[in-house]
C-alpha cells in the first residue's frame, strides 16, 4: 500500500464567470520516504492539488467533482472535519510559499509551535516549550530558546520559513508538502532549506511532496517527477529519467527555456504564448496552441496519459514519433 | 571610447527611526555605500546579490530616480546628480527604468496606447498622429498586435505586461535602460521570450542595459560584464565569462556554489551536507566593521573584523575587493 494514492482526482471553482475545473483526472502515488516533485506554472493545479490533499480547500467556491485521496489505505475525502484535523500535524503537514502571511503576526513563534504540538498531544506547558526548542535547533534557528518569545516580524525571510518548517515538523508528520518553499528566499538560503528538507527525509523517512516551478530544486531533491500543465498531468517519470529523455513537448520545453550555468546560448529556446486562463483553456491537448509539434489531431480530444516505458508516462500523442 | 555611463562613490543612506516607542533613535540604513562603477555604450552590466544588498537602489540612483546622499554619476557626458529640475527632465529621455512587477508597474485606468504614449507627451509631443504611429511601430516592435493600444493593462497576461513596460521604457529612444529584475515576476515558460526580446532590441537600438536580478543564469546569459552586490558594496565585478569561469571573491563563489543544479547527477545537496554559506544577510542599519562579508565567510581572518578590503584588479577588467586576494 502506497503511503498517499491520489486516483482520478477532479476539482472545480465557482467562479463569476461559471464554473471552472481546476484540475481533472490527477493520479499519482508516493511511498514511504519518497520525494515526489510536482513541476507546473500558474494555473497548473499544483496547488490545488496539495490543499485538496490537506482538505484545506475552500468548499464552497471549491468543489470536488470526483475521485479519492488515500492517505495509507483511509479515504480522505470522505473523512469527517474532526478526523482531519487530527490528521493535519502527525499524518500530512505543509509548508507554504510565502512565510509572512503564513505566520500569526501577534502570537510569538514559540507561542504558534507549541499551539500545534498540544493541538495533538498531551503534554505539559514544559515538555511541549522543550520540544518546540528542540524542534527550532533541528532546523537551524541559532539560540533558539531564547527565539521562542521573538514575533514573526523579528525574523528575517530564510528564518520565517525555518518556523513554519518547525511548526510543520513537530508533531513528525509522514508526509510534508513544501508548496514552492524556496522560491520567495534567495539562493543562498535555498541551498539552506533544501539541505534541512534532505536532512530531515533521511532522519525522519517521511515522504515529501515538492511543489515548484523550478527544474533546479526538483533535480536537487526529487526522486521521481510529475508535471502538471493547465490543470492536468502531461507527465509522470523518475528524476534521472526526466531529465534525460523528456517526452512531453512542453517538459522539454521547460527543461530548455531555462538559462543554466553550464551552458553557453546565443538565444534561449523560448515556449511561444502564454498560459491559458483556467476558464479559457483550449479544447484537446492543453498545450497544443504553445506546441511546435501540434498538428490537427491535437485539438480534437484530451490526449491520455500513456506508460510509454516502466514507470515513465506521458501525455501527448505525438509523442512516438517526435521523441 | 568613454563610458556612457561612471558611477564615482555613489551613495544613499536613508534616515530611519529605530528603537521603542519612547526611545526613538534616527540612524542610517546604508543601502548603497560608496559605489564605483561604468557602464560601456552597448554593454549589458549584470547586477546581481541577495535581496537587501542595495541593487535596486543602485539602479534607481543610477538614473536619479532617487537622489543620491553623496559620489557622483557621470552619463553621456553630463554629471546628473546635481541637476536641476528641468536640466534633469531633458536627461531622463536618455534613460529609462523596467520594472519588475509589471502587474503594479502600469496604471490599471490607462489604456496600453496612453501608457506608451504618456513619456511621449511628458517629453512635449502633441498627442496626434505622430505619436500615435510611434505607438504603433513600439507594438510591433515589443511583439503586441496593434488591436492591444485600445485595451487595459488586467486583459494581458504578465508577459504581455512586461512587453507593454518595455515598449513605454523604450518609446523615447533612451541610451540607457535600466531592466530592475524584469523576468522574476514571470512564469518560467514566459521569461524566456521577454529575454531574447530585450536581447532583439538591444541589438536592433544599440540599447545599453543595467540588468538586475537575482537569477545568475539568466544574468549569465544577458550579460557583458557582471557586478556583484553584498551589503551596499559591490564586491567584484569582471567580464561575464571570466566571473563565472573564475570568481574571486567569496561571497561570488558561494552565490555560485548555491545555484541548484542542473541535472540530478549533479546534485549539491544531502550526503556532504554542508550549504555553501550560511546565515542570513546582516542588516545594513549597522552592517558589520571591516569586510562586510566577514562574518559568513568560511576563509575570515582577523584583518578582515577591522579592515575594509579594497579593490583588487586581478586581471585586465576583473577586479574583486578582498584580503585574500593579491593586492
Amino acid at each position: 500500500m502506497s503511503l498517499l494514492e491520489v486516483t482520478d482526482l477532479t476539482t472545480s471553482f465557482q467562479t463569476s464567470g461559471g464554473e471552472v475545473t481546476a484540475v481533472e483526472n490527477i493520479s499519482f502515488s508516493l511511498e514511504k520516504g519518497e520525494i515526489l516533485g510536482i513541476v507546473g506554472e500558474s494555473g497548473s493545479g499544483k496547488s490545488v492539488t496539495a490543499l485538496a490533499i490537506m482538505g484545506l480547500l475552500p468548499r464552497p467556491p471549491a468543489r470536488i467533482l470526483g475521485g479519492a485521496i488515500r492517505f495509507e489505505g483511509q479515504d480522505l475525502l470522505t473523512l469527517s472535519d474532526r478526523s482531519m484535523q487530527r490528521l493535519r500535524g502527525p499524518g500530512i503537514a505543509m509548508v507554504f510559499q510565502e512565510p509572512m502571511t503564513s505566520l500569526n503576526p501577534v502570537f510569538t513563534i514559540g507561542e504558534q509551535i507549541m499551539e500545534t504540538i498540544r493541538a495533538h498531544e498531551s503534554l505539559s506547558q514544559k515538555e511541549s516549550f522543550g520540544r518546540a526548542v528542540e524542534m527550532l535547533e533541528k532546523v537551524g534557528i541559532a539560540s533558539a530558546a531564547t527565539r521562542m518569545t521573538d514575533y514573526p516580524h523579528q525574523l528575517s525571510g530564510g528564518q520565517r520559513q525555518r518556523v513554519m518548517l518547525a511548526i510543520a515538523l513537530v508533531c513528525r508528520p509522514r508526509l510534508l508538502i513544501a508548496d514552492e518553499p524556496t522560491t520567495a528566499l534567495d539562493v543562498t538560503i535555498q541551498a539552506q532549506i533544501l539541505d534541512l528538507l534532505m536532512d530531515l527525509r533521511d532522519e525522519f523517512g517521511m515522504a515529501i511532496m515538492m511543489i515548484t516551478h523550478n527544474m533546479g530544486v526538483i533535480a536537487e531533491t526529487a526522486d521521481r517527477v510529475m508535471v502538471m500543465y493547465a490543470g492536468r498531468v502531461v507527465e509522470q517519470a523518475p528524476v534521472a529519467r526526466l531529465f534525460d529523455h523528456p517526452l512531453h513537448p512542453y517538459t522539454r520545453g521547460l527543461l530548455s527555456c531555462v538559462p543554466t550555468l553550464d551552458q553557453d546560448q546565443d538565444r534561449l529556446i523560448a515556449i511561444p504564448g502564454n498560459l491559458p486562463e483556467p476558464s479559457r483553456r483550449p479544447g484537446g491537448c492543453r498545450f497544443s496552441a504553445r506546441c511546435s509539434h501540434a498538428i490537427t489531431a491535437c485539438g480534437a480530444g484530451i490526449p491520455p496519459l500513456e506508460t510509454l516505458e516502466p514507470n515513465h508516462a506521458a501525455a501527448c500523442i505525438r509523442v512516438r514519433e517526435i521523441a | 571610447m568613454p563610458p556612457l555611463l561612471e558611477a564615482i562613490g555613489l551613495t544613499k543612506h536613508y534616515a530611519v527611526e529605530a528603537g521603542g516607542l519612547f526611545r526613538r533613535t534616527k540612524t542610517a540604513l546604508r543601502a548603497v555605500d560608496g559605489v564605483s562603477l561604468t557602464i560601456n555604450p552597448g554593454e549589458t552590466l549584470g547586477l546581481v546579490g541577495e535581496s537587501g544588498c542595495g541593487k535596486s537602489t543602485l539602479g534607481r540612483l543610477l538614473i536619479r530616480l532617487v537622489p543620491a546622499t553623496a559620489g557622483q554619476v557621470v552619463f553621456d557626458g553630463q554629471e546628473i546628480t546635481s541637476l536641476n529640475a528641468n536640466a534633469l527632465r531633458a536627461a531622463r529621455r536618455g534613460m529609462q527604468i523596467v520594472f519588475q512587477d509589471p502587474f503594479g508597474a502600469l496604471n490599471p485606468r490607462m489604456s496600453v496606447e496612453e501608457t506608451i504614449m504618456e513619456p511621449l507627451l511628458i517629453h512635449g509631443s502633441r498627442r496626434g498622429a505622430t505619436a500615435r504611429e510611434a505607438v504603433t511601430r513600439m507594438l510591433d516592435k515589443v511583439g503586441l498586435p496593434d488591436s492591444a493600444r485600445y485595451r487595459y493593462p488586467h486583459e494581458f497576461s504578465g508577459g504581455q505586461r512586461q512587453r507593454i513596460g518595455i515598449g513605454r521604457a523604450l518609446i523615447l529612444n533612451p541610451k540607457l535602460v535600466v531592466c530592475d529584475e524584469p523576468v522574476s515576476a514571470l512564469d518560467v515558460s514566459v521569461q524566456a521570450q521577454i529575454v531574447n526580446l530585450l536581447s532583439d532590441l538591444q541589438a536592433e537600438l544599440g540599447l545599453t542595459y543595467l540588468f538586475i536580478a537575482h537569477d545568475l543564469g539568466v544574468v549569465k546569459h544577458i550579460s557583458t560584464r557582471v557586478a556583484v552586490m553584498y551589503l551596499g558594496k559591490v564586491v567584484e565585478v569582471a567580464d561575464k565569462r571570466s566571473l563565472y569561469a573564475r570568481p574571486s571573491h567569496p561571497y561570488t563563489q558561494a552565490l555560485l556554489a548555491s545555484v541548484p543544479a542542473t541535472h540530478p547527477s549533479q546534485r549539491k545537496r544531502g550526503v556532504t551536507g554542508q550549504p555553501p554559506i550560511t546565515g542570513d544577510i546582516p542588516t545594513a542599519l549597522a552592517p558589520p566593521p571591516g569586510c562586510r562579508f566577514h562574518t559568513r565567510c568560511p576563509h575570515a581572518m582577523s584583518v578582515c573584523q577591522t579592515d575594509e578590503p579594497a579593490m583588487r584588479v586581478l586581471d585586465p577588467g576583473h577586479q574583486a575587493a578582498c584580503h585574500l586576494l593579491p593586492g
